[in-house]
């Protein structure tokens, strides 16, 4: 490792360095505002080293991570999106009286693992980044100590564990069949020599490991009761980070252009994508429980997003990358009103919470409406333009049998977003009770976020430009053209190279 | 610059209306009036100033125009403009949308300043539908506009209003949905054919397709359209948006809303898709006046006054589909007309329902009876406009009426005639309505208020356009009639060079 490498590693030791002063922090002075300065500090320079580190980039450092433009776009939105979490997460930690200065340990901790998959080109590393956030979830998940969020730790636990053991022996597949773990030397031995008998069930059983994160069905079942029972900061970062890092690495080690070639897969993730789309949806009409829905809508979103995946295509990366901008975005902001609203006792999750919201405290519930509006697709918000990447993503892919369940699939998802915003206008007269007054820094963050969602909705031009200049795996991926890759499912034609 | 203006000017005044509301509950009022009545002024401008002669050449027709670029990745431009067909449209927004605040003046009492937001929103989102000529500009005022709308459903409704305002946006949504796929698939086989991404009209109008693709693409855009328009299968949002809706809500819906169906359908259907169009008019014209008859028979068999009035929209706007699809330049103007006439005739008799509600908080129309002699003003202006609605000679809706048919004859005889029925089947509700509303025995003995001046006020300028769509309408005709023999030539030229492209 040269210098320029552990220079080119800067984000990811700020962010691992961090934690370790919080631990020193804490044990000398427990002091919640001050961890969680010290976090926002922290993940504040690792912000700015990202811009440091730029000119270095593309680079491979060591076989296990490739900090190129790709890695970095996504730790830059991954940390914008971990500070809204942790500046959300104080307020509400704030009414608990335990131990709530660890939290912030554990949050920088996951956000290291997730970093380090965006940035993973090894299946190693990859397994690594996994494990990194997983245990930290597990106890973040549990942090609230009441039963619910013991269970859904408990229940996390042991699901991701199992989906963990999946995806080992996958990995392990590929290598007894490729006999290397590097992503790029992969896709050339792909290619040329290779047993589908071990290569295809290995990288089924890596998509079931990374569905299980994603939550996509059918892996999805243990998404409502995690969102409902843990905390409310921890459910948005579980929501956003966790499951961005997740699909970046996902099509950084399954995308490229040529996907919709090989049969099998194309069929695993259509039966994913249209399961998700239905079920998230479907399954959201019959709850009552805010986060829930979400749980239930996260579900559906993946769906959405995988439908870009499989579309291939020049817009494909672009349209998932923005869709997941976006989505980060949008549920930041409703998990952070979830978590504004909640009180030491219990997280404001039920319909109840939000009747006639709106004539009570209109700033958060306009929020509110915003991000709901966003998730369902309305336009001016950003959630609509990612709907519109998508669906055009699709079109020019001319998977039309896609697009139009997703076009069917989401006007069933409005009618639960619409149940929400009917509860949060509800109400018959105008009951003044006092204003309580917006916790500064919640509301700020949650301004900013919806700020985010209607300038990038009306005008997405510089995000767009941000996201097209990072147009990023052409840098990871070795480019093997499509038309190699597919005669592995053909015979070789005679006077190929091969 | 001017139609940028029409759009802003809502905008903020809606922000602004919403804000003052905490101080005052007059000024979000006042401040509405004046924004929408400051647009009025603004098209009628463009109106009277604009030449309109120039459209009858080869050269432009828009008599306002801006262009910008605004999304540049998808080649999406912030593209506005308007013609004849356009301006008359917006001159009927901004009319009627002073009459909603007018009319709403004393009936929304509650939320007023979100409700003033609302109704600008609305309003800035309708003449975006009007006035986009980029398609995803054009879908993203159509998705727009549905949201205040929902709210003012939800919010200021009636007893039902929760259900009405969630299956309104059902309907609209999964159908604005299939447009969005439509648009979209036009927009890749457009960069397929020219390899330029653009949802610019002018550009799309020409794009060759082959027959499937035309035929499909176009049904995204018809169902979108239908369902607002309402056509008579997808229609059954509409009675109960309207009669659940508060009135200015009603007034907007079936003077606005449906109208933006309508226009979809002259503006973009029949110029994109002209043979799609062709294949589809045997369709249209059973669709129409099956609207035609099953809205008048529904409308009869109705007691609740805003039902009634709801289900006379789905015949008139039956009467609109048969005239755009019989396209020829006498079924246009009808159209035109009609659309014009149903929005300003139905409008009042929501306004009307509107203060009889307030008045006496029911709609049913069993509890009813005598009310000329309790309200004569009301009763009186009930019955003119009752009048317009069946389609009496000397008033709007006959004319537009009138040369649908005219139009409609020289495409099948035999729609004609059943459609003809339809106008007398509208004498039936009409005066059924007008006989057990003001006249008979005042059963529950109500006695209230004849109308104020200031609703004296709304009902006026109604009545006197009416009557002057009805005797002189050539202003009228003139000014889209540039616009219509525009739309028509668009679809003849690419109509015929499709057609080579298939003979090829």
């Amino acid at each position: 490792m040269t210098r320029a490498d552990c220079f080119t590693l800067l984000p990811l030791m700020l962010i691992a360095g961090t934690p370790l002063v919080l631990i020193l922090v804490i044990a000398f002075m427990r002091n919640h505002a001050l961890t969680v300065a010290l976090t926002v500090a922290g993940l504040v320079a690792a912000l700015i080293s990202l811009w440091a580190v730029a000119p270095y980039i593309p680079r491979q450092v060591t076989p296990l991570l490739s900090m190129d433009r790709y890695a970095v776009f996504y730790m830059g939105v991954m940390i914008v999106s971990v500070i809204a979490v942790a500046i959300l997460a104080y307020p509400y930690f704030e009414k608990h009286r335990w131990h709530r200065e660890e939290l912030y340990v554990l949050l920088l901790i996951a956000v290291l693992g997730c970093t380090v998959l965006v940035a993973s080109s090894h299946l190693v590393s990859f397994f690594l980044g996994l494990e990194i956030l997983s245990v930290s979830l597990y106890a973040m998940i549990g942090y609230s100590k009441n039963r619910k969020s013991l269970e859904a730790g408990i229940k996390y636990l042991v699901l991701a564990a199992a989906s963990s053991s999946f995806l080992l022996f996958g990995m392990a597949l590929i290598y007894a069949d490729l006999g290397t773990m590097e992503l790029a030397r992969m896709a050339e031995t792909a290619t040329a020599t290779s047993t589908p008998a071990l290569l295809l069930p290995g990288i089924v059983l890596i998509i079931t490991g990374i569905g299980f994160k994603l939550g996509v069905v059918p892996f999805h079942l243990w998404t409502p009761d995690v969102y409902e029972g843990a905390p409310a900061p921890v459910t948005a970062f579980l929501a956003t980070v966790s499951k961005t890092a997740t699909f970046a690495v996902l099509l950084r080690f399954l995308y490229h252009p040529g996907v919709q070639d090989y049969r099998t897969l194309f069929l695993v993730f259509v039966i994913i994508a249209v399961g998700s789309m239905i079920a998230g949806n479907v399954l959201a009409l019959l709850q009552t429980n805010v986060k829930r829905i979400l749980a239930y809508s996260s579900i559906a979103h993946f769906g959405y997003m995988l439908v870009a995946f499989l579309a291939g295509g020049n817009v494909a990366i672009e349209a998932v990358t923005f869709y997941l901008v976006a989505y980060s975005v949008t549920t930041l902001g409703a998990f952070g009103v979830v978590s504004v609203l909640s009180d030491s006792s219990r997280d404001a999750d039920t319909l109840d919470d939000y009747r006639g919201l709106f004539w009570r405290r209109p700033v958060i519930a306009g929020i509110f409406t915003l991000m709901l509006l966003s998730l369902a697709g309305i336009p001016a918000t950003m959630g609509f333009l990612a709907k519109f990447y998508v669906l055009a993503a699709g079109a020019s892919a001319a998977k039309w049998s896609l697009v139009i369940i997703l076009g069917m699939t989401s006007t069933i998802g409005l009618f639960y977003y619409l149940r929400i915003l009917v509860v949060l206008y509800a109400g018959s007269s105008e009951r003044e009770t006092p204003a309580q007054p917006l916790v500064p820094v919640g509301g700020f963050v949650l301004a900013v976020l919806a700020a985010l969602l209607i300038w990038f909705g009306i005008y997405p031009a510089p995000l767009q430009d941000i996201i097209r200049k990072n147009d990023m795996l052409s840098v990871s991926v070795s480019p093997v053209p499509a038309s190699e890759r597919l005669s592995r499912h053909q015979l070789q034609p005679p006077g190929s190279k091969l | 610059m001017m139609l940028i203006w029409l759009i802003v000017i809502p905008l903020v005044a809606g922000i602004l209306a919403w804000l003052t509301a905490r101080w005052s509950t007059e000024a979000p009022r006042w401040i509405s009036l004046a924004a929408v009545a400051l647009n009025l002024l603004l098209t009628l401008a463009v109106w009277i100033g604009g030449d309109n002669t120039v459209g009858s050449g080869t050269t432009t027709v828009w008599l306002a125009e801006v262009d910008a670029p605004w999304i540049p990745r998808f080649g999406i431009h912030f593209h506005l403009a308007v013609d004849g067909l356009s301006l008359l449209m917006l001159v009927l927004t901004f009319f009627l949308g002073i009459m909603s605040v007018l009319c709403s003046w004393t009936e929304i009492r509650e939320r007023i300043g979100f409700f003033h937001f609302n109704l600008l929103w609305m309003l800035a989102g309708i003449a975006g539908v009007f006035v986009a000529l980029d398609l995803f500009l054009f879908y993203f005022a159509w998705e727009l506009m549905l949201i205040p709308m929902y709210f003012l459903i939800a919010i200021w409704g009636h007893e039902n209003r929760i259900y009405a305002a969630i299956k309104f946006m059902l309907f609209t949504q999964l159908s604005g949905l299939l447009m969005l796929i439509a648009i979209l698939a036009l927009y890749f086989l457009h960069y397929q054919a020219t390899g330029m991404y653009t949802f610019q009209y002018g550009e799309l109008l020409g794009t060759p397709l082959s027959e499937r693709a035309e035929w499909w693409i176009m049904l995204g855009f018809i169902i979108a359209f239908a369902v607002k328009l309402p056509a008579v299968p997808l229609h059954s949002w509409l009675p109960d948006a309207h009669s659940e809706a508060s009135t200015a809500g009603s007034v907007i819906l079936a003077g606005l809303l449906l109208k933006t169906g309508a226009y979809g359908l002259l503006r973009f259907v029949v110029p994109l898709f002209p043979n799609g169009a062709r294949w589809f008019t045997p369709v249209a014209l059973v669709l129409a006046v099956t609207g035609i008859i099953y809205g008048a028979v529904m409308a009869f068999a109705q007691t609740d006054l805003k039902r009634l009035v709801a289900y006379t929209s789905v015949s008139h706007m039956g009467f609109v589909l048969l005239g755009i699809f019989s396209w020829n330049p006498l079924g246009l103007q009808g159209a035109v007309m009609s659309m014009i006439c149903h929005g300003l005739s139905t409008g009042s008799l929501f306004i009307l329902v509107g203060a009889l509600q307030e008045r006496i908080h029911t709609r049913d129309m069993d509890r009813m009876g005598g009310f000329w002699t309790t309200a004569p003003r009301l009763s009186g202006a009930a019955l003119f406009f009752a009048l317009a609605s069946l389609g009496l000679p000397g008033l709007g809706d006959f004319v537009g009426e009138f040369l649908v048919l005219l139009g409609s004859y020289q495409v099948n005889v035999g729609m004609t005639v059943v459609a003809a029925f339809g106008t007398l089947a509208s004498t039936f509700y009409a005066l059924r309505m007008v006989q057990r509303v003001c006249h008979g025995e005042n059963i529950q003995h109500w006695q209230f208020s004849d109308l104020s001046p200031r609703e004296a006020l709304i009902v006026a300028p109604m009545i006197v356009a009416l009557l002057w769509l009805g005797m002189y309408p050539q202003p009228v005709l003139n000014t889209f009639a540039p616009a219509m023999q525009n739309l028509q030539r668009q679809a003849n030229l690419h109509a015929m060079a499709r057609q080579n492209l298939v003979n090829e």
